[in-house]
């Protein structure tokens, strides 16, 4: 007798055959939608950690324009790389992670350079912001012809927003794609640590403090609301919904615990606002720190001494000099 | 759980553990507090890599003092050119610690030729002789950077003809897809990241500006960028790395451009920015020609690259000389022991060869 268990359960619970999902008449159809393709089908591995059903699809002209437009920029970025180790597949397979497809220099400021020297970077960029926002409208007509509400394409478009700041908008307030991050994954994370270290440590910019907040603050609040329902699971705490609107014995429990162990508690819909506005508010503050940074602060150290923000601690030692003050210093 | 599953747990689980014992570093990690509580003023060790360090980082025993009388060496020995003022007793006594300081192995011959020891054609001597130029000028003219504990040959060499840390031009892959822009590598002077490859060209041979952080909050004529911020963060991991040490031994946590709350060791570092390119370019790089006729050192010694992949000379930087200690030999002073490398004349010196 297999047994349901909550946390690491190896019951997967299945139809008989494949949901075909909700049936949408005409009129909920809306145009240019078309039907979902195939019957879907069930591959257990999935089933491990989440419903073990694929399918049907639905792709669409957006979807299939967005993949289409996402496979462009990732043959770009791959041939670049695979370029810059001369076309050696072995040394691609071990350079991987260093190798990177770099925005062109400053010199060129916001126009075209050569494909070989930045302008592969913008078609990929292009082409990557294209299936983005592609893919962005799919998620807000699908929602719309699900008859959904529209709170995962907001979601989505946060993170675009902070994609944008980062890729296109700071670039060009700044007068130039050499701003911009390139693609790759060490070089990314390099260009973050230099983005700090040019404009004087974003440990003082507010914006990027108030990110970490949602971000850290989204882990958490997805701990705290994922671990109370999984622990009301044996009184039905995992149908939320119907608690949202009859609060039975689950929400109560659950209520009763937070009150017990920090004082106040989030309510079955709340709980639901609150972990979406962290999420959300993550990549919105995060995308002014960044838009904040370079355009209007070009020190956040300098920035936070000159608003009394930056404390001041003893030292341990004399005052250095800048040598470079001395008159005849080297350069 | 099936056969299947059980293999691909076991795998995944090697896996991790591989991951994990291959690239994390074993503990323990000591951190000793350096600045103001809470400000992260910290430096990290590990005591098994300390280790390591400390005992590449031995003197030599010195040989007994010469006496300084009798005759000078340039009235008893025949192109005699840079050693001019020391004794005969003294003469002897740097030859012989210089032969155990950089050609043990090959001895004398390594730069004379022992039909004739007077003779330049051995264009080892000429180098050396250069080179004992170099180190009284070290000792003499950059004391901000190397104090009264001052540098020998050996402080570089080690025992080695050519000194372990090196660098020369990098070669990049020019491809027509895309240019080379010297980093998206793993680069091995900047701990393995993504930065550039070779931050010494610009910083250490030409005198590019190294500073990148705004001196004013609001944007005014600060002309770096991102880019040129990790170039200079690829020379700084290069320092870290070389003497062994954090960011925060010579910066301030909160700001890494600030002068005033930055510790002592950054004034000397930044001197020794300036002496490793004065260095390179007034001493290294004006041999190059030498180099360029014996690509592989001297004929009878064993083959060992005089140039880089380029055709530029191998040249200095910071761990040529501190091979992982934040002072070379931990401060230990080795030069008080070596009298004779003070009387190098720097006059201009010329190549004898007898027909």
């Amino acid at each position: 007798m297999p047994e349901y268990q909550n946390l690491f359960t190896r019951v997967q619970v299945r139809g008989p055959v494949p949901y075909p999902g909700t049936p949408m008449g005409t009129a909920q159809l809306l145009a240019g939608n078309a039907e979902r393709e195939g019957k879907g089908t069930f591959v257990s591995l999935f089933g491990k950690i989440g419903d073990a059903q694929i399918g049907p699809v639905y792709l669409g002209t957006l979807g299939v324009l967005s993949l289409v437009f996402g496979f462009i920029a990732f043959e770009i970025i791959g041939l670049n790389m695979l370029a810059s180790v001369n076309w050696d597949v072995v040394q691609f397979i071990r350079q991987l992670f260093w190798l990177a497809l770099e925005p062109p220099s400053a010199e060129y400021g916001l126009r075209l350079p050569p494909l070989r020297e930045g302008g592969w970077w913008i078609v990929a960029g292009f082409c990557l912001t294209v299936s983005i926002l592609l893919w962005w409208a799919r998620t807000y007509r699908r929602a719309r012809a699900l008859g959904m509400g529209t709170h995962v394409a907001w979601a989505f478009a946060a993170a675009i927003w902070l994609y944008l700041v980062l890729g296109f908008i700071r670039p060009v307030l700044m007068g130039s794609w050499s701003e911009a991050v390139p693609f790759g994954i060490f070089p990314h994370l390099d260009w973050t640590a230099a983005f700090s270290i040019r404009y004087g440590n974003l440990f003082y910019n507010p914006f990027h403090a108030l990110s970490i907040v949602f971000l850290y603050g989204s882990t958490l609040l997805f701990a705290m609301h994922g671990a109370t329902i999984l622990a009301l699971g044996r009184y039905g705490g995992e149908r939320e919904i119907e608690l949202v609107l009859d609060r039975g014995t689950a929400a109560e429990r659950g209520a009763l615990f937070w009150r017990w162990c920090m004082g106040f508690n989030a309510t079955f819909e709340s709980i639901h606002r609150w972990a979406w506005w962290f999420a959300v508010l993550c990549p919105l503050t995060g995308g002014i720190g960044i838009l904040l940074t370079g355009t209007v602060v070009d020190n956040w150290y300098l920035w936070a001494v000159e608003r009394h923000f930056a404390p001041a601690y003893p030292q341990l030692w004399a005052p250095v000099v800048d040598p470079a003050l001395t008159t005849g210093a080297p350069r | 759980m099936s056969l299947t599953a059980r293999v691909g747990l076991a795998f995944a689980a090697a896996l991790c553990v591989a991951i994990v014992l291959l690239t994390f570093e074993r503990p323990p990690i000591q951190a000793s507090q350096v600045g103001f509580r809470g400000t992260a003023m910290e430096q990290v060790v590990n005591p098994r890599s300390q280790a390591v360090r400390l005992a590449a980082n031995r003197l030599p025993e010195a040989p007994e003092a010469a006496g300084t009388d009798g005759e000078r060496a340039h009235e008893i020995y025949e192109n005699v050119q840079v050693l001019r003022e020391v004794s005969v007793e003294q003469f002897g006594r740097i030859m012989q610690a210089m032969t155990e300081w950089i050609a043990p192995e090959q001895g004398c011959t390594y730069c004379h030729n022992p039909e004739n020891l007077a003779s330049d054609e051995v264009y080892t001597k000429v180098v050396a002789r250069r080179m004992l130029q170099m180190t009284a000028h070290i000792n003499a003219d950059w004391t901000p950077h190397v104090g009264t504990t001052g540098v020998t040959c050996y402080t570089c060499h080690r025992g080695r003809p050519v000194p372990a840390a090196v660098w020369a031009n990098t070669t990049l892959a020019q491809n027509g897809l895309q240019a080379p822009n010297g980093q998206n590598h793993p680069s091995l002077v900047a701990n393995l990241s993504s930065l550039p490859l070779n931050p010494f060209t610009p910083f250490l041979e030409q005198d590019n500006q190294i500073r990148v952080i705004s001196t004013a909050a609001h944007p005014a004529t600060n002309p770096a960028g991102i880019k040129e911020a990790e170039w200079t963060y690829s020379l700084m991991m290069h320092m870290s790395q070389a003497l062994g040490v954090n960011c925060t031994f010579c910066h301030n946590s909160r700001s890494f451009a600030n002068w005033s709350g930055s510790p002592p060791a950054r004034l000397t570092a930044w001197h020794g920015i300036r002496m490793v390119r004065d260095l390179n370019n007034d001493y290294v790089t004006p041999l190059t020609p030498l180099w360029v006729a014996n690509p592989h050192g001297p004929p009878d010694a064993p083959r060992v690259a005089r140039l880089g992949p380029d055709g530029d000379a191998l040249k200095v930087n910071c761990a040529t000389c501190h091979q992982g200690a934040n002072r070379p030999f931990y401060g230990a002073p080795m030069l008080q022991d070596y009298p004779e490398l003070r009387a190098v004349s720097l006059g201009p010196t010329r190549v004898v060869i007898p027909q």
